[in-house]
């Protein structure tokens, strides 16, 4: 198996606009590659297609199956970790229940997520609801890092946090990514340059650039792609 | 000042069985945006299936027993009628909560429909041991043993749901799926189990709440339709108390139970103000609405 | 290839129509459609029937027009209904008021409270809007049930006293041709008043309000204003059905016009028929009202009593055939006898023009 995800002709439609159009790339097994495109363009989209957490058409192969169709839980349990964009830790649930919620078997490994993040053992007990907004996203990542998961889908991690605390996360992120494959949505251009090796960019729906990482040097293509500096 | 005691404690009682009616209907609807019309069905057959139980079994039993029998086989028929319904008529059609009332509507008449055709439109008589009927000389006061009954049922099954949603995988999941289902499956979850369960619970209290509401209410008397009224104030209390919230349920439903008994009793008893117990309940839940419209515990609308 | 069959239907509806006008004067014999004494077309059982296929028909497509296209799952349209049976009645019978102003009070009255009521009630979405509706109409009904100050008659309800009306309306035999023609004209107004909203701008917007909401707040649309005018011109509908009610069959007895049992009726009958196709709703009303009529007629009849008693009990009691009718319809039919026909949604397209047309502007 060379390739962690294969998605050909993907197309999803939500409440009437057609948000993929035919999307086709290939996330290579071991090593991150990084799903870019400005806002809106369909990059939470995609992997919420891959999850099955949005009605599509076309072929997804996830670790070697074609889960098109198939209930979101059986997608995840072949080996899915997944940070989404707004961290959507259960805001009621203390932060042991919802590392407990994502426990799989017994595969859980809480001394490696509290190596990772000290604080979220001294907050245990502390609602998930009423942690910051840097806390909520160590839980979010630590759900999707607890069970050693040949893949992670990981969603804007660094989205409206602090540069201090991206940076940390990206330290996080690189750790995992020495045994797992990573697909990242991310903005932050350092981050996509520290942790990727490979780039899709998507626009309006469709794949728009397939490259290395090195691309992101050459100014004119990112502003041509993503509409910003290259520098950011 | 006596009366007023008694009133109170006559309300905590039919407080207590409104929460067995609409915890269950407002953990269903947090968890699955499921309006579970059917849940009346399952007081109503909750109540029968009681009837059934303290009427054909032996007498020699004795009227205590097979009182209790009645209560235990109310709870375990309605959950298992709830359960079957969850499986056969709202699995298929998940994700069209329109279509999910409807059916629930559909099967509400039907069995409703059955039921006055197998035993009659007439309401039936469940025999009961006569400690049932008597009351307790306590502190100056008589207070109906059979308000014992409701309040000791709810207190224990508050207790109860309360620890299970907090202590049990599976209540950790419900309690996750209420706020965020999507979120649940991404974790690996079969969900769909979780919907059964809330379901077979939900149908439990409500054989439970029709059972009690027959015993402590309505003279111990049995009709097709009881099951259908209790409903609307079912109704009424999950949505003062927040969709989705056990605890807001508690309140409201205590809220809603007091203030139907004082209501009924203080100014119901003039002429035309018959129904002023009833009546207020609405108007709490308008004023609840124009204040909070996501009821007291409501989270997110 | 949209004209032709435009023209066909709106022949098939004058023809029907027409049919439907002159049928008084025919005096058919129809042994197996109309059972028992319903037998002959024109005979006053059979009218009477008619009517009530007509005003539920007509309080159908209103609701129609709050469910199936705005979206909003009302379960209180019997308030509506019942306002109309009652304050009617008590206007007439109780303070002997002529025609005219008892009209004008009953539809003040629906007015208002649906105003009001609405108003609140909207300020919830979806299944709460649905418990709160209800939870108002059982209000009204335990106000009836209470007699406030002997105006309604409690339990046992409130015959209607015609002296106050126009001989031509008076209850007697000989009128039933007259009112079954005001239930007519009732469903010809009400279907009219529904086909005029439904295909102005005002319509489309019910159907982006149903489609996507969200979207239609960003496009600077408020859907408050158009939910609420959906809701009351919808209950407006309900409360004319309720005074042709009241006088085709003369008495108001709660349980029968002011409980529950009436709103879900109606949405079996809109469901049943295609909620969002206008006709649908007509076709399962009088489907439904004629079901009822002929279940209960026929299950009274002596061939069934020899049936053993598994088969028996369930056959002899219409509403557990009409739920099991709904269930299956919801299951295998979601679209209604409408969507039996047409097989496609029509409104899809209304609702994409629309939205096109608020962002350009």
């Amino acid at each position: 198996m060379t390739n962690a995800i294969e998605i050909s002709d993907l197309h999803v439609s939500i409440a009437g606009s057609h948000v993929l159009q035919g999307v086709s790339f290939t996330v290579p097994t071991g090593g991150v590659t990084a799903l870019l495109g400005r806002n809106g363009v369909g990059k939470t989209t995609t992997l919420r297609a891959i999850l099955g957490l949005v009605a599509s058409s076309g072929r997804i192969q996830v670790l070697g199956d074609e889960v098109a169709g198939w209930p979101t839980h059986r997608i995840v349990r072949l080996g899915i970790g997944y940070v989404p964009e707004d961290r959507d830790v259960f805001s009621s649930l203390s932060v042991e229940q919802n590392l407990r919620l994502a426990e799989s078997g017994s595969g859980a490994n809480y001394d490696e997520v509290f190596s990772l993040f000290p604080e979220l053992k001294q907050r245990g007990r502390q609602r998930a609801g009423t942690l910051s907004g840097g806390q909520q996203q160590m839980l979010s990542i630590a759900r999707a890092l607890l069970n050693s998961r040949p893949l992670l889908l990981i969603d804007e991690p660094s989205k409206g946090l602090a540069p201090k605390i991206v940076s940390e996360f990206a330290g996080v992120l690189e750790r995992a990514a020495q045994h797992s494959t990573v697909l990242l949505v991310e903005q932050n251009l350092s981050v996509v340059k520290r942790l990727a090796q490979s780039i899709v960019v998507l626009d309006h729906g469709e794949v728009v650039h397939l490259g290395e990482v090195s691309d992101l040097d050459d100014p004119t293509l990112v502003r041509q792609l993503l509409g910003v500096a290259g520098a950011a | 000042m006596n009366i007023f005691l008694v009133l109170t404690f006559s309300g905590v009682a039919l407080g207590a069985i409104y929460f067995l009616a609409a915890s269950g209907l407002s953990l269903i609807y947090g968890l699955m945006d499921v309006l579970n019309f059917a849940h009346g069905l399952f007081m109503t057959l909750g109540a029968y299936s009681g009837y059934e139980i303290a009427t054909r079994l032996p007498t020699s039993l004795g009227a205590p027993t097979l009182v209790i029998l009645a209560i235990i086989g109310a709870t375990l028929f309605g959950g298992l009628a709830a359960g079957v319904t969850e499986l056969i008529l709202i699995r298929p059609l998940y994700g069209k909560p329109i279509s999910q009332i409807l059916i629930t509507i559909g099967l509400d008449l039907a069995v409703v429909g059955l039921l006055m055709g197998g035993f009659g439109s007439t309401a039936l008589q469940i025999p009961v041991p006569l400690w049932l009927i008597e009351p307790t000389h306590l502190g100056g006061l008589y207070l109906p043993n059979a308000n014992f009954l409701a309040i000791g049922a709810g207190v224990i099954v508050l207790i109860g749901l309360e620890l299970f949603l907090a202590l049990t995988r599976y209540g950790i999941i419900i309690r996750a799926g209420v706020e965020n289902r999507e979120m649940v499956r991404a974790l690996g979850i079969d969900v769909g189990r979780a919907f059964t369960l809330v379901f077979v619970i939900g149908g439990a209290m409500a054989g439970l709440a029709g059972i009690l509401y027959t015993i402590v209410f309505s003279g111990d008397l049995v009709s097709p339709n009881q099951g259908d009224s209790l409903l609307i104030f079912a109704f009424i209390v999950v949505v003062i108390g927040g969709l989705g919230s056990i605890r807001g349920s508690a309140v409201a439903a205590l809220t809603v139970g007091l203030l139907q008994q004082y209501t009924s009793f203080y100014i119901g008893g003039h002429s035309g103000w018959a129904q002023i117990g009833d009546l207020s309940t609405v108007l709490l839940l308008a004023v609840v609405l124009e204040l909070r419209p996501r009821g007291l515990f409501g989270r997110v609308a | 290839m949209r004209r032709p069959s435009l023209r066909a239907g709106r022949l098939t509806v004058a023809v029907l129509l027409g049919l439907f006008i002159v049928l008084p004067f025919i005096g058919l014999h129809v042994p197996w459609v109309l059972p028992g004494t319903l037998d002959i077309v024109n005979s006053t059982g059979t009218l009477e029937v008619l009517a009530l296929c007509f005003m539920f028909a007509g309080i159908a497509v209103g609701y129609d027009m709050m469910f199936g296209y705005t979206g909003l799952m009302s379960l209180g349209p019997v308030l509506y209904f019942a306002v109309g049976t009652y304050v009617f009645d008590i206007a007439l019978t109780h303070w002997a008021w002529p025609l005219v102003p008892s009209l004008l009070l009953t539809f003040g009255v629906s007015l208002v409270l649906a105003v009001v009521l609405g108003a609140i009630a909207l300020r919830v979405h979806g299944i709460a809007f649905a418990m709160v509706t209800l939870a108002f109409a059982q209000a009204f009904y335990f106000l009836v049930e209470s007699n406030p100050h002997n105006l309604t008659g409690g339990d046992t309800g409130l015959s209607l006293t015609y002296t106050r009306l126009p001989s031509f309306l008076s209850g007697a035999v000989s009128n039933t041709r007259n009112l079954y023609w005001i239930a007519l004209a009732f469903l010809v107004v009400a279907y009219l008043i529904v086909w005029l909203v439904t295909e102005s701008v005002t319509g489309h917007v019910f159907v982006a309000v149903r489609e996507n909401e969200l979207r239609l707040d960003v496009l600077g649309v408020r859907p408050y204003r158009f939910k609420l005018v959906s809701f009351v011109v919808s209950s407006l509908i309900a409360t004319g059905g309720g005074i042709v009610y009241i006088l085709v069959i003369g008495t108001a007895v709660p349980s029968v016009v002011a409980s529950t049992t009436v709103t879900l009726s109606i949405l079996i009958m809109v469901v049943l028929g295609g909620a969002g196709t206008r006709w649908g709703a007509v076709i399962g009303a009088i489907v439904y009202v004629y079901l009822q009529q002929y279940l209960d007629k026929v299950g009274a009849e002596p061939s069934f009593t020899r049936l053993p008693a598994v088969l028996r009990v369930p056959l002899s009691e219409p509403q557990f055939l009409l739920g099991a009718i709904f269930v299956l319809f919801v299951f295998f039919a979601p679209g209604g006898i409408a969507g039996l026909v047409l097989r496609r949604r029509l409104n899809r397209a209304s609702a994409a023009t629309l939205l096109s047309v608020f962002k350009k502007s």
